[in-house]
Formats: structure tokens, C-alpha cells, sequence
């Protein structure tokens, strides 16, 4: 597989690499994809006091494209409302990485994981 | 040390210097076919093919009248099964391999299945072999081909050949090994073994690409195959067309080294192997081994890293060659079937890397890919949700995992 070079920098500078708190009320735990399909995506954000998301971290079981599609979406994600994070669609991975056709599942994943993640958030928010 | 290091020797070999120097002169100044048998230049051809064809047959006690030359594994497997197939039967309709066998010999075998063959595949043990029980259960009256590989591509697990060899002489069935990964590496003895038809390759032991070999028994009993390729009936017309010499000539220079040379190289390369396999595992928890812990080829070693996927692996060891079992890396986006065969599961099927060590690999290089493998598995683990999670406590099966 050549990799394009994007794909390659996220693979070795990892932007908002780790954890959160999952307990914290501000932060929301969206997982994604199962360890026997070979990629498990763990998408968190922390959303202030003015609904805008101010950190988002990520941990990935995957190959280079799949750890590159989360990192590049905890880019995206932060400085933007839960709301306007769930804008983000796959389409915009696949276009920013230039993903292979092969690949495109990795960038579904993530925003599977975008999704899971503001959901989660969401529903410690209103106390559900 | 030059980088890129290839270790990924089960895939193919460079050729050795001592085998292309061999085969130069055939190239140009003896570039006769050596089916033309009224000059001085098919003869000089057919000189040099005599030799190899000797040099081929001493490395697995044939006679050189029994090795029919092939482009390759992957035509020897067809040849040997669809070529038995055709001739026995009426004999009966059932054939016999393993779940974990090359695609060169299941792809054929499903082809027979079309035909109206009968197929059983043996279940491997965990370790990768099977067993002369499972080949006597699955033994019936209409059985008229045994075929079970010599040693696994994948986990180098090698199988207890001159015992099923035995059993299935005694019934009077024809038994083919593809021996790909085995001869040239481990001692292979056709006589001692009992094989009727023996598949090899030029390419895994330091020759060239493009030609390989059929071992087909002449005498007790005499085997018969129906050919692939029709036209000039060469090789007893078994395998019409032109010889290949040049490779031919490389085969048999390759086969001559490997014999010559196999118990010292053994010697070095099962030390740099478990070189590998013991610091690794110094180094790093949740390692597995994937094949025999013993009975396994002596460059050959397949490990399974928990929580990190195989192709970021590689992706992460850009200057080491390796390979691995992850469904990313494959073209069917499945993960190895092999790894699966064995009960490997398909997480740690995705995890795996499997390191060929050969003839050129030195210590040097085994302590910077040792080194670079720590260094990388840590990494890919520091990212990893999983290691994160199994770290925390969490029991990773107990997890509800969404499908996708």
C-alpha cells in the first residue's frame, strides 16, 4: 500500500493523541469498529461553557489510514459545536487524505466515531 | 547496514550470486533450445539441463528422470492435482488436503470440486499441522489423492509428512506434498518419505523466478498425470513447451547450494530466529506465537502483537521487509486464512508479523529490526484503545463491538 504523504505525517505526528476523562460531564466517548475487524476508533471531546468543542483526543486500533483518519478528525472537530462537528462526513476524510478506495471504510469509521462521541456527550448532558 | 532489511524470505529469495553466474553463459553463448538435437548448440543446452535435472534430484533422493520441469509452484500444484485427478478417476472421485494449504493447491482443489470431485479439508491442530489421524479418519475406498504441504508459508509449521507418507502408500493412494517452503531448508528424502509427486520452486531458494519442479514417481508404483500444456512433449509429455534453461540451470545451481550448505545455515538462522522470538518477548508482553514451538522451519517466525494492527505495524517498520496476516494487507481484505485455521481469531489474526530470515540476513540486521520492532509495537500500544482498555481491567470480550 503507498500511503500519501498526509497520511503518512498523521501516522507519525499524531495530532490529539490520548485520553479524557470519560467520567467528566464535559467530555463525551464515542467507540467505534470492533477489535476482529481490525479497527476500534476511541473519538473523545470536551465541550466549555460556550458549547464549543476545546479538545478532542483519539486512540486507535488500526491500520496507518484508519490512525490518520482520527487524528485528522480531532483536528477538525475542535473549535466547533457538537452540532456542527456531526457535519463532518466521511467524503471530507477520504478528500483531505487522499484515501484509496480500499480505505474509505476507515473514514466511515471515523465519523461513526464523531458521532458516537457527541452522542455520548449529549446524553450526559441532559441527564439520560 | 544497508536499509531497506529484507526479511521477508518466504515470499521470494534474492537470487545467490553463485547461481546467476551459473546461469550468464546460458543467456547468450549457450542459448540453444535444448530440444535440438542435431547441434552442438541444443546440445550444450541440453547438457546444462541434464546437470541441473541431476542436481534437483539429489537434493530429495529422486532420480533425475522423475523431475519434470514447471514455471513454477503454482503450475507444479495444478499440474500434480488436476493432472492425478484426470487419469485416476476411475479409481474414485475423493481427494484429500488441508484447510490451510496453499491457494495454488485449494483454488485447484475447488476447481476439481466443479468437476464433481469430492474435496475433504483437514482441520489443522493449533499449531498448524495435521496429523496422520486426521489424514487415516478422513481415508476412504474412493480416495485417490492425498495432497498436504511439506511446511506452512505463513507460520513455517512443518507436518509429519513420512508418516502420512506411510499410511497413505499402503493404501495404494497417490500422495502429493507442495514442498515449497521445505525443500532446500529442512532434509526432504522421497524415498525415505514415501511421497509420490513433490511440488517445488526455484525462487525460495535462491534461484531465479519463473521455474520450478514437479517431482513425479517413476517406479513403485509409477505415477501417471495427465499434462496442463499440450504441444512438443517435453518432459516425458507431461509439460509441452521450450525449457526454460537459463532458469532451469539456476534451479539446479540453487538446489546444489541449499544441499551443501543446509546444515550450517540451519545452524545460523535458527539462532537469529530465536534471537528475535526471545528478546521480543523480553521486551514486550502479549506476544504470541503463531505455529509449531519445535517442529517449524528454521527461518521462520510468525508472531502475533496484541493490540496493534499488522499494517500500521509495517507501515511503522518502513525499513525492515517484513509481512504480515492483517486483512488491510491482503487483497481480499480478509485476514490471514491461515491464522484463522489454526484458531488464531481474527484480532490476532489482524496482529500479526511474520519474519522470513534467510540466507543474507546477518546479526546486525536481526538486532536493529529487534530493536525497531520494540520501539514500534510500544508506539502503535500508546495508541492504541484496546491496550488502553485491557490495561484499565476490561475484559475485551465482554464488550458489545458495533459491526461494520
Amino acid at each position: 500500500m503507498v500511503y500519501s504523504d498526509k497520511v503518512v505525517d498523521h501516522f507519525n505526528n499524531p495530532r490529539n493523541l490520548g485520553s479524557m476523562d470519560k467520567s467528566d460531564p464535559a467530555v463525551g466517548t464515542g467507540l467505534a469498529g470492533a477489535p476482529e475487524c481490525g479497527d476500534v476508533m476511541k473519538l473523545q471531546i470536551k465541550v466549555n461553557d460556550q458549547g464549543v468543542i476545546e479538545e478532542a483526543k483519539f486512540k486507535t486500533f488500526g491500520c496507518g489510514s484508519a490512525i490518520a483518519s482520527s487524528s485528522l478528525a480531532t483536528e477538525m472537530m475542535k473549535g466547533r459545536t457538537p452540532d456542527e462537528a456531526l457535519a463532518i462526513k466521511n467524503t471530507i476524510i477520504v478528500e483531505e487524505l487522499s484515501l484509496p478506495p480500499v480505505k474509505i471504510h476507515c473514514s466511515v469509521l471515523a465519523e461513526d466515531a464523531i458521532r458516537a462521541a457527541v452522542k455520548d456527550y449529549k446524553a450526559k448532558k441532559n441527564g439520560v | 547496514m544497508k536499509l531497506p532489511i529484507y526479511m521477508d524470505n518466504h515470499a521470494t529469495t534474492p537470487v545467490d550470486p553463485r547461481v546467476l553466474e551459473e546461469m550468464n553463459p546460458y543467456f547468450s553463448e549457450n542459448f540453444g533450445n535444448a530440444a535440438s538435437r542435431n547441434h552442438s548448440f541444443g546440445w550444450r543446452a541440453e547438457e546444462g539441463v541434464d546437470e541441473a535435472r541431476a542436481r534437483v534430484a539429489a537434493l530429495i533422493n529422486a532420480d533425475p528422470k522423475e523431475i519434470i520441469f514447471t514455471s513454477g509452484a503454482t503450475e507444479s500444484d495444478n499440474l500434480a492435482l488436476k493432472g492425478v485427478a484426470a487419469l485416476y478417476k476411475e479409481k474414485g472421485n475423493h481427494i484429500i488436503t488441508s484447510k490451510i494449504e496453499h491457494k495454488a493447491i485449494l483454488d485447484s482443489a475447488k476447481t476439481l470440486e466443479r468437476q464433481g470431485f469430492e474435496v475433504t479439508y483437514l482441520e489443522p491442530d493449533e499449531y498448524g499441522r495435521t496429523s496422520l489421524e486426521s489424514v487415516e479418519e478422513a481415508l476412504r475406498d474412493d480416495t485417490i489423492l492425498v495432497s498436504i504441504m511439506l511446511a506452512n508459508n505463513e507460520i513455517g509449521t512443518i507436518n509429519p509428512i513420512a508418516e502420512i507418507g506411510r499410511c497413505v502408500k499402503e493404501r495404494g493412494i497417490v500422495f502429493h506434498t507442495d514442498a515449497v517452503q521445505g525443500v532446500g531448508k529442512i532434509p526432504v528424502d522421497v524415498q525415505a518419505m514415501n511421497i509420490d509427486l513433490l511440488s517445488l520452486s526455484a525462487h525460495k531458494v535462491y534461484g531465479p523466478k519463473g521455474v520450478g519442479a514437479l517431482y513425479v514417481r517413476r517406479k513403485k508404483p509409477r505415477i501417471r498425470l495427465a499434462p496442463l500444456i499440450d504441444g512438443g512433449g517435453h518432459e516425458r509429455g507431461m509439460r509441452s513447451g521450450t525449457l526454460n534453461v537459463t532458469g532451469i540451470i539456476g534451479l539446479g545451481k540453487a538446489c546444489q547450494i541449499c544441499g551443501e550448505e543446509m546444515d550450517e545455515e540451519n545452524g545460523r538462522l535458527i539462532g537469529l530466529r530465536d534471537k528475535i522470538h526471545n528478546e521480543i518477548t523480553e521486551r514486550l508482553d502479549e506476544v504470541h506465537l503463531n505455529g509449531h514451538p519445535t517442529e517449524r522451519l528454521p527461518h521462520s517466525l510468525n508472531l502475533s502483537f496484541s493490540y496493534v494492527e499488522g499494517e500500521s505495524m509495517l507501515m511503522g517498520l518502513n525499513d525492515i521487509a517484513v509481512s504480515s496476516g492483517s486483512a488491510c494487507t491482503s487483497a481480499t481484505l480478509e485476514p490471514s486464512y491461515v491464522l484463522k485455521g489454526i484458531g488464531r481469531g481474527d484480532e490476532l489474526a489482524h496482529s500479526s508479523l511474520r519474519f522470513g530470515l534467510g540466507r543474507f540476513n546477518t546479526e546486525e540486521e536481526v538486532d536493529y529490526t529487534i530493536g525497531r520492532v520494540v520501539e514500534v509495537v510500544a508506539r502503535l500500544r500508546e495508541m492504541s484503545p484496546l491496550y488502553e482498555m485491557a490495561k484499565e481491567g476490561i475484559d475485551l470480550s465482554t464488550i458489545k463491538w458495533a459491526e461494520h
